[in-house]
């Protein structure tokens, strides 16, 4: 409903971010579109000390190609990056699903690293960085670090980000000739997905191998190891996807059962792979 | 804290707490009432408004998110010409019933408009899509459609 | 006038944030209210330590229940004793020493502002002692666990329709088929876009109190009010201004409100609230929660010769304002729009530890016509013949109005195939058959079902007289004023309490209508019990068929005492003149003429009236209906369903409806959108889901599914008009019958889309989930995909 109170620190520039971050310690959360972390805040299942609102540091907004690879400012809005003209011919997997967040509002407010960062297994974003096997750049008091998105989710609702680190980019290879698809089982356009599966078939390219990531499987956004290893060995779309919940816990709520779960992402790992032309 | 916005074309000067929500800021300190809440959990889209002309969930952002920017509400869209004109959209909604109680009209009109500006030719399923973020308890959304399809085609007059 | 689309008059202040809803009133000195709600739904309350609250930047008061005891003369009322030996749980608006459901009042925390009230409620530490909760139906009717006490049960009453019981046991005893189905109507959140408010502004020298809520029925809350705030009844003002909507839920006398008119009264000053969202989905009352065994016999050809309901009730915690008879209202309607000749019903209310229900869209005629039109499909599959088919071969005919319903009604008017012929034209039926059996035949994994269903409801609640049979404490009469002012516009104060129907529109389109006038000149009044003091509220689709016909009348007696006005002036016969564009002329002499205008002034200027005329032109009716409406019609819907995933989409509907003569088309429309949205919601999306503790687990709009445009088709509608004969302007009510018609339309498309696979039912909401596990139960096999 309304958010506790907290201090309020607003920072210019990442440096100034993670000053502040230091200073505050764990009482202090980064604001960036709010869109996590506010809904939250109302409910009063978080309760930050400290916010630190970086959604005025413009050096955080951008996508540019660099080095064959896409990069994207982790401040980039879900908005800014479903109409990105360089995403939608390079990355056109993680325009699509940019665009599909939540709705136009929370895509108005909304940003990459802000989604990335809060860690959700319900979010559709990490499973596309899985599937695209994306390097995400954190920046901390001691220097910049790069992080593999496999080694990024830790736990629920967890990163491998520390306390004083920020995420500042996220880095996907360019699948522009890359067969891909992605699946979003819901209820309603504008729920989370009860599960999802991004997929991007290698292009012999910069998607060397083939990827696909799992939304709302486990307690951590995780990748369906087992199709990818079935397709690196030739196996069929409905013979990979047989293996869609190896290495899965699926969550049990109100949208569904662990079994449906697995069973859904069985089905949705197989149209994704069709689609995807495997 | 201090901030000055523009709401609705004018400077706004205040001095808020931090976890002042925007729509609690245009209701509570600038007596703008016609931006609506519906919920808590920016689900239904009642308290859409514009931030920089795009569609926001004004429940879900703070007041000092806002400062700098130009925020637009349902007050503030027709054109202030003094006779009453409607904005368009507005206009569409009236002619197209696309509205009964009226509580999630403000915000609908406004995702509606961020819409158009977005993508000015939508389909039927465009602007259904378009307009997931907002819930209507009362019309089934088939008129609501149906006004936003004839704001576009600019059908409706002014 | 009577039958154009007239645009709404409601609108210009609606699309421009100008209306004023109760949140947005600006009350200076107001005191916020929050409530402290118990997390438990059955429990006893301890010690309510309040101090770290009371500390708190902001806080003024914290209230507990005992502390408040005496601020009423009675309890939370009800008004609906439907048998003489209902059981009453004694409810009072602060729960004193026990908690009996989740969300129940237990201390209300009174602050400066809405924020520091907010931040005061985690604060109250309450000592809770629970208790065993009672939360399935059927379990809480076994009395295990018993949550009054004093009533010594769980079960609150059972009420019985049972005409000619020997008559029915023959019907079944000789049938050829017998069809036994049992249905779950899940509970329903009203989701009313705006959540609920109020705010009490009090006189404490002149002892006034005025009340502002987000209410359908200010002035039945004006009298509860008395009854438990025991303000006298002359000193209380209700005001209902602008309503984001109700559908039942704000036909309510809320805790909140005796909360908020008791501390106003002990505080001096004025006291408001706003319930969050999530607080709504335990504080505002739930719909349905009905379980339903319903027989039906029928001979070899399938014509139905007689209906068995027997149905469980869940009251929640308490009875609300007219919770036990909720099902009363559907009680007479198991046999719907088909000519059966006997007939049982029997209703048991039944307490458990969960959020009161009551009226809800439709209130007991969706559960009725869901009953009869899902059996009804059910007798098609046994006897073996088309749903369209077995539905021409029971319908009422034409020729059989007023029809005297084995379920005791009297049906006013009806032509029920019609609507069958016009919905399945629309819906394009047969291609759609051609391609259900094509999808089938492929063996595709998307299939096609067609669902349909024809209604008749019964609205325009009521005869007062009907009332009193069925034991409610009030009548059902509306009342109208209707003036031409000196200057010649008119003002109608209208009874009724609009919350997004459009009364102003459709009001002045009647008063227009009957002067010859433009509608432009008529404002309706309405809402404001100190503006129209003498009304009944807007519930049970009565707004039209009663309210509406009390406008006609009053209209009428303006009309008349103007003639006799004119007729002095002009020195004519009354019955010489006529009505021509709002002016009275002698019948071929047009120049011999004076305008309603004129009139109206000279009844004002009184300087010239026939001899003991009294001045002004104005009247006031009371319209009592004779009898209730009964609107009717055919919904077909048309779903995908994916055998893979379970997800059903909704792909196609029509709608025909009869609702008699339309006042404004475009208006009728939109109820019906409206309606359909509500109805397949509880069919596909929508449930209040408790777990065993009795916590209600989706509160929020994240997780209780209220549907978006984008999982909605756009609506084939038609309409057929057969008036209501017992009204003068021949219309029946409207605002319900979506919602009835579409639950059983959409089920029965879901079921029919998986009949081939041996579905024969499907529990509400169809879930993704749930569709899947019954096709695998139906083939009796696990995992088919791969």
């Amino acid at each position: 409903m309304i958010p506790a109170g907290f201090d309020y620190q607003r920072a210019s520039s990442v440096d100034e971010a993670i000053a502040l971050l230091t200073e505050h310690g764990e009482d202090a959360k980064l604001l960036a579109g709010g869109h996590s972390l506010l809904p939250l805040m109302k409910l009063r299942l978080a309760v930050p000390a400290v916010l630190i609102d970086i959604g005025r540091v413009d050096e955080l907004a951008y996508v540019h190609a660099e080095d064959g690879e896409i990069r994207i400012g982790a401040l980039s809005r879900h908005h800014d990056l479903a109409g990105s003209e360089l995403l939608r011919d390079q990355v056109p997997l993680l325009a699509e699903v940019a665009g599909q967040v939540g709705d136009p509002q929370v895509r108005h407010r909304g940003t990459i690293g802000g989604s990335i960062a809060h860690g959700d297994p319900a979010s559709d974003l990490p499973a596309v960085l899985l599937a695209l096997r994306a390097t995400l750049v954190a920046r901390g008091p001691g220097g910049t670090r790069e992080i593999l998105v496999d080694d990024f989710f830790s736990g629920f609702l967890e990163t491998a980000l520390g306390a004083d680190e920020v995420l500042t980019e996220i880095r996907v290879p360019a699948m522009a000739d890359a067969g891909w698809s992605f699946q979003k089982f819901n209820r309603r356009a504008q729920d989370w997905a009860i599960v999802g599966v991004a997929a991007v078939l290698s292009n012999g390219g910069g998607v060397t191998q083939p990827g696909v990531g799992l939304v709302n499987m486990a307690a951590t956004p995780v990748r369906a190891a087992g199709v990818e290893a079935a397709l690196g060995t030739g196996a069929s779309a409905t013979d990979a996807a047989a293996r869609a919940d190896e290495g899965t816990a699926p969550p049990d709520d109100l949208n569904a059962s662990p079994d449906f779960r697995r069973h859904l992402s069985r089905v949705l790992v197989r149209r994704a792979l069709e689609a995807a032309g495997a | 804290m201090n901030i000055s916005l523009s709401v609705n074309g004018e400077t706004r000067y205040g001095d808020v707490e931090p976890r002042v929500l925007l729509v609690h800021y245009l209701r509570d300190a600038l007596g703008l009432v016609g931006t609506n809440v519906g919920c808590d959990t920016s689900s239904c889209g009642a308290c859409t408004v514009l931030l920089d002309g795009e569609s926001v969930k004004s429940c879900t952002v703070l007041a000092v998110q806002a400062d700098g920017h130009e925020v637009t509400t349902i007050e503030g869209l027709a054109p202030a010409t003094g006779d009453g004109a409607l904005h368009p959209m507005q206009q569409a909604f009236h002619e197209q019933h696309g509205l009964q109680c009226g509580f999630c009209t403000p915000g609908m009109i406004l995702a509606a408009v961020s819409l158009l500006a977005e993508q000015p030719h939508p389909s039927e399923q465009d602007v259904r899509v378009g307009l997931e973020g907002n819930l209507c308890r009362c019309t089934g959304y088939h008129n609501i459609v149906k006004s936003v399809m004839a704001a576009a085609d600019g059908v409706v007059t002014p | 006038m009577i039958g154009d689309r007239l645009l709404r008059k409601e609108d210009a202040r609606l699309v421009t944030g100008e209306a004023r809803y109760v949140d947005d009133l600006q009350i200076p000195g107001a005191l916020w209210m929050a409530m402290v709600r118990s997390p438990f739904a059955h429990a006893r309350i301890g010690s309510i330590d309040a101090s770290a609250a009371l500390s708190m930047p902001g806080v003024q008061h914290v209230f507990t229940g005992p502390d408040l005891r005496d601020a009423w003369i009675n309890p939370m009322p009800c008004a609906w004793q439907v048998t003489e030996d209902m059981k009453t749980p004694e409810h009072w608006p602060v729960a004193i020493d026990k908690a009996n459901f989740g969300g129940e009042i237990v201390a209300v925390v009174v602050a400066d502002s809405r924020y520091a009230a907010a931040d005061a409620v985690d604060a109250v530490v309450v000592d809770y002692d629970p208790l065993t909760p009672v939360v399935d139906l059927e379990e809480a009717a076994s009395d295990q666990v018993v949550i009054h006490d004093a009533l010594g049960s769980n079960r609150s009453y059972t009420w019985t329709l049972a005409p000619d019981p020997a008559a029915l046991d023959q019907a079944f005893a000789d049938a050829a088929h017998v069809v036994r189905e049992r249905y779950v109507h899940q509970r329903l959140i009203p989701a009313a876009m705006e959540p609920r408010g109020v705010a009490v502004v009090p006189s404490p020298y002149g002892g006034d109190i005025t009340l502002y809520s987000a209410t359908q029925i200010p002035h039945i809350l004006k009298i509860m009010t008395t009854a438990t705030c025991g303000v006298p009844e002359h000193k209380v003002r209700v005001v209902a201004p602008a309503v984001g909507g109700g559908f039942g839920s704000k036909l309510d006398v809320y805790a909140e409100e005796l909360v908020a008119v008791a501390l106003a009264q002990r505080l001096g000053v004025p006291t408001r609230w706003t319930e969050t969202r999530s607080e709504a989905g335990v504080a505002t009352i739930h719909g349905r929660g009905v379980i339903q065994e319903m027989e039906m016999a029928a001979d070899a050809d399938g014509r139905i010769t007689g209906v068995r309901a027997k149905v469980l009730s869940d009251m929640g915690a308490y009875l609300q304002l007219v919770t036990p008879g909720i099902q009363l209202l559907g009680a007479f309607l198991f046999a719907g729009v088909y000519d059966v000749p006997t007939y049982h019903f029997e209703c048991t209310g039944v307490f458990t530890n969960r959020t009161p229900t009551d009226a809800y869209r439709g209130a007991g005629r969706p559960e009725a016509t869901y009953a009869v039109e899902r059996t009804v499909d059910a007798l098609a599959r046994a006897v073996g013949i088309d749903p369209v088919e077995i539905r021409r071969r029971n319908y009422v005919q034409a020729d059989q109005f007023p029809y005297q319903s084995a379920g005791t009604l009297l049906y006013d008017s009806g032509n029920y195939e019609p609507t069958l012929d016009q919905a399945l034209e629309l819906i394009g039926y047969d291609q759609l058959r051609a391609e259900q059996q094509r999808r089938r035949d492929a063996g595709e994994t998307k299939h096609l079902g067609i669902g349909i269903s024809t209604y008749v409801e019964m609205c325009g609640l009521a005869p007062s007289r009907v009332l009193a049979s069925l034991n409610y404490a009030a009548g059902g009469w509306e009342a109208a004023t209707v003036r031409i002012l000196p200057t010649g516009t008119v003002q109608v104060v209208s009874g009724t309490t609009p919350h997004g129907q459009g009364h102003e529109t459709s009001w002045a389109q009647i008063v227009a209508d009957r002067l010859g006038i433009d509608p432009d000149m008529v404002e309706v009044l309405h809402s404001d019990t100190a503006i129209s003091p003498v009304g009944m509220d807007t519930y049970g689709s009565r707004s039209l068929p009663v309210g509406g016909v009390a406008v006609a009348m009053a209209t009428d007696a303006v009309l008349t005492k103007a003639r006799l006005i004119a007729a002095h002036q002009l020195e004519c016969a009354e019955d010489d003149l006529e009505l021509v564009d709002g002016s009275l002329q002698v019948v071929g002499t047009p120049t011999k003429a004076m305008t309603l205008q004129e009139v109206a002034f000279e009844a004002f200027s009184a300087h010239n009236l026939p001899d003991g005329m009294e001045p002004n032109l104005h009247a006031q009716v009371t319209y009592d209906p004779p009898n209730f409406t009964f609107p009717f019609g055919t919904h077909v819907a048309v779903v995908e369903i994916d055998e893979e995933t379970g997800q059903v989409d909704l792909v196609d509907y029509a709608a025909v409806d009869d609702c008699g003569n339309q006042v404004n088309p475009m208006i009728v429309e939109g109820q019906i959108h409206g309606g359909i949205v509500q109805g397949a919601a509880q069919a596909l999306w929508e449930e209040a889901v408790y777990d065993a503790d009795g916590t209600l687990r989706n509160p929020t709009l994240v997780d209780y599914c209220v549907p978006s445009a984008a999982e909605l088709p756009n609506f084939r509608l038609g309409s057929t008009v057969t008036p209501s004969p017992t009204n003068p302007l021949g219309v029946k009510g409207i605002g319900e019958a979506g919602t009835i018609a579409a639950t059983p339309t959409v089920i029965n498309a879901v079921v029919d889309g998986l009949s081939h696979l041996g579905v024969t039912d499907i529990t509400m909401p169809a879930t993704p989930e749930r569709v899947w596990s019954t096709i695998q139960a139906a083939r009796g096999t696990g995992e088919v995909d791969q």
